[in-house]
C-alpha cells in the first residue's frame, strides 16, 4: 500500500506540476486527498505490520498521520480559496500545489518510516518542498525566508545524519543489526552510552529545526511568517510533528538506557529556553503570523517537557501535540481571511474585525480560548496531565517558572487578538478598495477544528485512548 | 597511500580558508571530490559493479564534476564578483583553521584509545568544523553553499570513520537528497542574485522581531 501511495503521489505531483488546466488540477488534488485518507485507514487497520521492509505504522505514527490527513484536506480547501483571491500565473499555482502534495507525502512517509535513515530522507524532502511553498509570493522577504529556512534546515539535517552515523556505530559495537527503531529499542541496553549521548545530541539538535525548539527554532518562525497561510497551517502542525516524532522515537530508545536522566535534563533545558524565548518575543512581535509561530514554540516546549515526565506526562504530551495541531491550523486558516479583510499583516493596523467578519472573529475568539488552554479547550486537559506529572515528579520550581512564562504568553496573545477583534482605530485608512465579504461557510471547517479540540478533550473516543496508551507503553 | 590523500585533503581545506578568488575555492572543492574518490576506492574491500557505479556517481561525477560546474554556472549567471569577501581576514581564517587542525590532532594523540586513534574521525571533525566556519565567516551567499558542500564532505568522511554500511536503497536516497538540496540551494541563490544584485548576507536582515 505504501509503495502504491508513494508512486501515485509522485505521479500526481508531477502531473500537477505540468498541467495548467484548472479543473484537471482540482480533480487530481481531490484524488490525492482521497488517497491520503485511504492510506490513513489502511495503516490503522494494519497496525504494527512491516510494510515495504522499511515502514511500520506504530501507534504514534498512526495518530499523527490521522491529524495530518485532517489538516491536509483543509489546507487544500483553503489553498484554493487563497489562490482565488490572488491572480498568480497558472505556472506558480501549479508549483505551489505540487509542492504541497509532495510535502504531505513526505510528512506521511516520515511518520511511518521505521528505519532511521529512511526517515531522514523524507525529512530532507519536507525541507525542500516547504522552501518552495515559502517562496510562493515571489517577494524579497519571502525569498529571504525560504533561503534561511532551507539553509538552516539543511545544516540541521546534516547534523541529524551525523547523529545517525554515531547511532550506527553504537549499534555496530553492540551487534544490534540494521538501524531500525524497533531493532534499536530491543538492543538499547547494550548500546555504548557515550555514542548514544552523542547521537542523541546531534539528532535532537537537528530535529529542533522542525520541532521549533531552541536552538534551531529561528528558521521555522520565518517560514511560517512568509508562507501562504494554508501552508503555514501545515508547517505549524504536521511539519512540527515530524520533529516531535523524531525526538519521540529517539527518546523511546534512550528511555531504556542508563543515560535517561541526562537526556531528560537536556530536553528540559531546551524546552525551558524555548519558552523563555517565546514569552520574550511574543511581547514585541509586530505581525500575527509570527505571534502564532512563537505560540507554537511554546506549545512544543510544553509537549517536550511532558515527554520527560513518565507515562502520565507522555500521555499528556501526545494529546497536547494533537490538540495543538488542530488549534494552530485553525488559527492560521482564519488568518488567511483576516489578511484579506484587513490587508495588512501588522498588528498596529488591525482592528474592528468583529464588525467586518463576525464568523471569522468568533473563530479567533474561540481559538484564543483553545490556544491558551482555558476550559473547555482540550489543551486544558493535556496541560493538566503534563503539569500534574511535573508536580508528582517533584519539579515544582519548573512548574512555577512555566506558569509565569505562560501567563506572559497569554497576556501577549490576548492583547493582540483582542486588539484585532475590538479596537477602533481613531482614523480610518481608506484606500478606495472594496473588500469582498468573507463568506460564513469559510469559517465552518475552522469551527469544526475547534469543536474537535473541545470534544476530544472532554470525551476522547476509545480507539484514540488505546492508541495513545500503546504509544506510551513503549517507554516503560 | 590513504594517509597521503587525507593529508592532501586537509591542505585543500587550507586553500578554501585562504582563497581570495571564488574560482580557487571551486577548484579546491572539485579536487576534494577527486580525493574522496581515491580514498573510497582504496578503502573498497571488494570491487563489484554496483558498488563501483555508486562510488563513481557519488564522488567523481557528482562531487568532482557536477557541483563545481554548477557553482561556475551560478557565478557566471549572477555575475558575482571574483573575491570571496570574508568577514575576517585571510590570515585570521588560516590561523583559526590551523589552530583547529592542531588541537584536533593533539587531542587525538593525548586521548589515546577508542575512536580517537581513527584518522578518519580526526579529518572528519576538522572538515565539518571548517565547513561551519566558512559558512559563518563569509559574506557572499554562494560561499555559504560552498561551506555547506564542505560540511557534507566532512559527513561523508565521518561515515568512513564509523564504518556504517547503509543498505543500497538508503544510500541512493541519501545521495539523491543531497544532490537536490545543492540544486535547490543554487536555484534560490540565483533568485537572490536576481533580486538583490549583490547576493550578500547583509541583505538578509528583513525578517526579525
Amino acid at each position: 500500500m505504501i509503495a502504491l501511495y508513494i508512486a501515485i503521489s509522485l505521479l500526481i505531483t508531477l502531473s500537477v506540476f505540468l498541467i495548467r488546466n484548472r479543473k484537471l488540477i482540482i480533480s487530481l488534488v481531490v484524488i490525492f486527498v482521497l488517497l491520503q485518507w485511504i492510506l490513513t485507514c489502511y495503516e490503522y487497520l494494519t497496525l504494527n505490520s512491516v510494510q515495504l521492509y522499511y515502514f511500520t505504522p506504530d501507534a504514534i505514527g498512526i495518530i499523527l498521520l490521522a491529524v495530518l490527513s485532517v489538516i491536509a484536506s483543509m489546507s487544500f480547501l483553503y489553498s484554493f480559496i487563497y489562490l482565488d483571491s490572488r491572480n498568480d500565473s497558472p505556472r506558480i499555482i501549479s508549483i505551489y500545489l505540487s509542492a504541497l502534495i509532495l510535502l504531505i507525502m513526505a510528512i506521511s512517509c516520515a511518520y511511518l518510516a521505521n528505519h532511521v535513515a529512511i526517515a531522514w530522507i523524507f525529512v530532507e524532502i519536507t525541507t525542500l518542498s516547504s522552501s518552495v511553498l515559502i517562496y510562493h509570493r515571489r517577494t524579497e522577504r519571502s525569498l529571504e525566508g525560504s533561503w534561511k529556512y532551507i539553509f538552516i534546515c539543511s545544516v540541521s539535517v546534516a547534523l541529524i545524519f551525523m547523529g545517525i552515523l554515531f547511532l550506527g556505530m553504537a549499534s555496530q559495537q553492540a551487534k544490534a543489526g540494521d538501524l531500525f527503531y524497533s531493532n534499536l529499542v530491543l538492543h538499547a541496553k547494550s548500546l555504548d552510552e557515550l555514542w548514544l549521548k552523542a547521537a542523541f545530541l546531534f539528532i535532537f539538535t537537528g530535529y529542533t529545526a522542525k520541532l521549533g525548539l531552541f536552538p534551531m527554532y529561528t528558521a521555522g518562525i520565518d517560514a511560517k511568517d512568509k508562507a501562504p497561510s494554508p501552508a503555514s497551517a501545515v508547517f505549524s502542525s504536521a511539519l512540527m510533528n515530524v520533529g516531535f516524532i523524531g525526538v519521540f522515537r529517539m527518546y523511546g530508545i534512550i528511555s531504556k538506557t542508563n543515560i535517561h536522566p541526562w537526556v531528560n535534563l537536556v530536553l528540559i533545558i531546551s524546552a525551558l529556553i524555548s519558552l523563555i524565548i517565546a514569552a520574550a518575543y511574543m511581547l514585541r512581535v509586530k505581525s500575527f503570523k509570527r505571534m502564532f509561530a512563537y505560540s507554537s514554540v511554546e506549545h512544543m516546549g510544553i509537549a517536550v517537557v511532558g515527554l520527560t515526565m513518565g507515562s502520565m506526562g507522555i500521555f499528556g504530551s501526545v494529546l497536547h501535540v494533537i490538540f495543538h495541531s488542530f488549534t494552530k491550523a485553525g488559527l492560521f486558516y482564519q488568518y488567511g481571511s483576516v489578511n484579506r479583510v484587513i490587508k495588512s499583516k501588522f498588528i498596529n493596523d488591525a482592528g474592528e474585525y468583529f464588525e467586518k467578519n463576525t464568523s471569522g472573529a468568533l473563530v479567533l475568539l474561540l481559538g484564543f480560548f483553545m490556544v491558551t488552554a482555558i476550559p473547555p479547550s482540550g489543551m486544558f486537559i493535556s496541560e493538566y496531565y503534563i503539569f500534574r506529572s511535573l508536580f508528582e515528579k517533584g519539579y515544582l520550581w519548573l512548574l512555577i517558572v512555566f506558569a509565569v512564562l505562560i501567563t506572559v504568553i497569554i497576556w501577549a496573545l490576548g492583547e493582540n487578538i483582542f486588539r484585532l477583534l475590538f479596537y477602533k482605530p481613531p482614523f480610518v485608512r481608506d484606500n478606495g478598495e472594496i473588500t469582498k465579504k468573507v463568506s460564513v461557510w469559510e469559517s465552518v471547517p475552522q469551527f469544526a477544528l475547534m469543536a474537535g479540540v473541545m470534544y476530544l478533550g472532554v470525551n476522547p473516543p476509545g480507539f484514540l485512548i488505546e492508541l495513545i496508551n500503546q504509544a506510551v507503553k513503549g517507554f516503560s | 597511500m590513504i594517509n597521503l590523500l587525507l593529508i592532501i585533503f586537509i591542505v585543500t581545506l587550507f586553500v578554501c580558508a585562504t582563497a581570495i578568488r571564488l574560482k580557487t575555492f571551486i577548484k579546491a572543492i572539485a579536487f576534494q571530490g577527486l580525493l574522496l574518490f581515491g580514498i573510497f576506492l582504496l578503502r573498497l574491500n571488494e570491487l563489484n559493479t554496483i558498488n563501483l557505479i555508486l562510488l563513481l556517481l557519488e564522488t567523481l561525477i557528482f562531487k568532482a564534476f557536477l557541483i563545481p560546474w554548477f557553482l561556475h554556472f551560478l557565478i557566471k549567471r549572477n555575475k558575482i564578483t571574483r573575491e570571496t569577501d570574508p568577514f575576517v581576514s585571510n590570515f585570521a581564517s588560516l590561523f583559526i583553521i590551523t589552530f583547529v587542525v592542531m588541537t584536533t590532532f593533539f587531542l587525538a594523540n593525548t586521548l589515546k584509545g577508542g575512536v580517537f586513534e581513527n584518522i578518519y574521525f580526526v579529518i572528519a571533525s576538522i572538515t565539518i568544523f571548517t565547513g561551519l566556519f566558512l559558512i559563518i565567516s563569509r559574506r557572499k551567499i554562494i560561499t555559504h553553499v560552498m561551506g555547506f558542500i564542505i560540511l557534507e564532505n566532512g559527513v561523508v568522511i565521518l561515515s568512513l570513520a564509523v564504518g556504517v554500511e547503509m543498505p543500497m536503497l538508503v544510500n541512493l536516497g541519501i545521495l539523491l537528497d543531497i544532490f537536490v538540496t545543492v540544486l535547490v540551494l543554487g536555484i534560490f541563490a540565483i533568485k537572490l542574485g536576481d533580486i538583490f544584485k549583490e547576493a550578500e548576507v547583509d541583505h538578509l536582515k528583513g525578517l526579525k522581531d
